[in-house]
């Protein structure tokens, strides 16, 4: 990780910390490598690695009913896997948070990664999930800090989508 | 094979003052109600698959209690990666136990993998849940209840039973804020 002080998953980190976030679920995407390395760190924070990105709806909602937070970590492609299971959140009123690196929209070098990648606000805003997203370092913080508030304070589903335009597209070398 | 209804409601009759229970949807949450409301219980009635994720994120959060979760093969089947999951990350209060009948018996009992070649217990197993076994028979109960309150989790039981419909017996209330306030309300933050 590069410049480990100044980059922005540092201040996502920090909203876990301050809101009492103290589980993190994840299918790895580079894009959040850096977040969960903190995470990893923090013996407070208990990191699970699931084998697909709905079982973090559920696992996310155990917990809560449970008496902690959490939020999912997640790319693009598997908001897709998450549909049904994201009328559990719904229809129990049950806080939910997702960050979701976003693929198939800036400089994308993989084609296969591009229909999700469109249709990943449409779902979620199909799931009545509220969207809020970060185009740049900057803003990444507060957007984080308000989507958990959002989702904590009025028990609803929130999904923070951050660009891949901040993230930067991967181009990939064959050999 | 293991008559399920009286079976679960064996289970819940003796319960200890620890135990919290899940439900997986459908049959296995009307077997739950079918032992009459109480607080200490919540089920699924949609969200298939999500049961087991649910109840490892609920166990981790409160490692003081036993949680139980009783859950169809149909259900298990939807999400077997997620077996693999609380594999992986042992909680030690947490028995899952599947209501195994080889059958979506809702919608008009056609056969599941169980049906077929699939072995749950070996799924288990190969997942990294090393309690892992099946029981097909009553007799087995007071081995099951020792391992819900007293052994190592997680722990994974296979109870094969009667591919038969029963009565729907339905919960306190459809709606879930309700159900998930209800059982909230017995647990400690």
């Amino acid at each position: 990780m590069e410049g480990a002080i100044k980059d922005w998953r540092n201040d996502i980190y920090k909203v876990f910390k301050e809101l009492d976030i103290t589980m993190v679920s994840h299918v790895p995407d580079a894009g959040h490598t850096p977040l969960i390395n903190l995470c990893e760190k923090d013996n407070e924070i208990d990191v699970v690695t699931l084998t697909t990105e709905q079982d973090g709806v559920g696992l996310s909602c155990g917990a809560f009913a449970g008496g902690r937070k959490s939020a999912l970590l997640m790319q693009s492609s598997g908001v897709g896997n998450c549909i049904n299971a994201l009328a559990l959140p719904n229809i129990c009123r049950i806080p939910f948070l997702t960050l979701v690196s976003m693929r198939g929209e800036w400089g994308e070098f993989v084609p296969w990664q591009v229909p999700m990648g469109l249709g990943t606000p449409k779902v979620l805003e199909a799931m009545d999930v509220k969207v809020f997203r970060a185009d740049y370092k900057e803003e990444v913080g507060s957007t984080v800090d308000a989507a958990a508030r959002f989702a904590f304070n009025t028990n609803r589903s929130a999904a923070v989508l951050l660009s891949q335009k901040m993230i930067g597209a991967k181009q990939f070398k064959n050999g | 094979m293991i008559e399920r209804r009286p079976f679960v409601q064996k289970i819940l009759k003796n319960r200890q003052s620890n135990l919290r229970v899940v439900s997986g949807l459908g049959t296995s949450t009307w077997d739950l109600m079918s032992g009459g409301d109480d607080k200490a219980n919540f089920g699924f009635i949609g969200a298939m698959g999500q049961a087991i994720p649910f109840a490892l994120g609920l166990a981790m959060a409160q490692p003081d209690l036993r949680i139980l979760l009783f859950t169809g093969d149909g259900d298990t089947l939807m999400s077997l990666g997620s077996i693999a999951t609380v594999a992986n990350h042992p909680v030690t209060n947490l028995t899952i136990v599947v209501m195994d009948n080889e059958s979506y018996v809702e919608t008009g009992s056609q056969p599941t993998a169980t049906a077929g070649k699939t072995n749950l217990e070996i799924v288990a197993k190969g997942s990294g849940i090393s309690n892992s076994y099946t029981i097909k028979n009553e007799k087995d109960y007071d081995r099951l209840i020792k391992t819900i309150y007293e052994e190592k989790g997680p722990s994974l039981v296979v109870a094969k039973c009667q591919a038969k419909a029963t009565p729907l017996v339905f919960p306190h209330s459809f709606d879930g804020s309700v159900s998930i306030n209800r059982f909230m309300s017995t647990l400690k933050s």
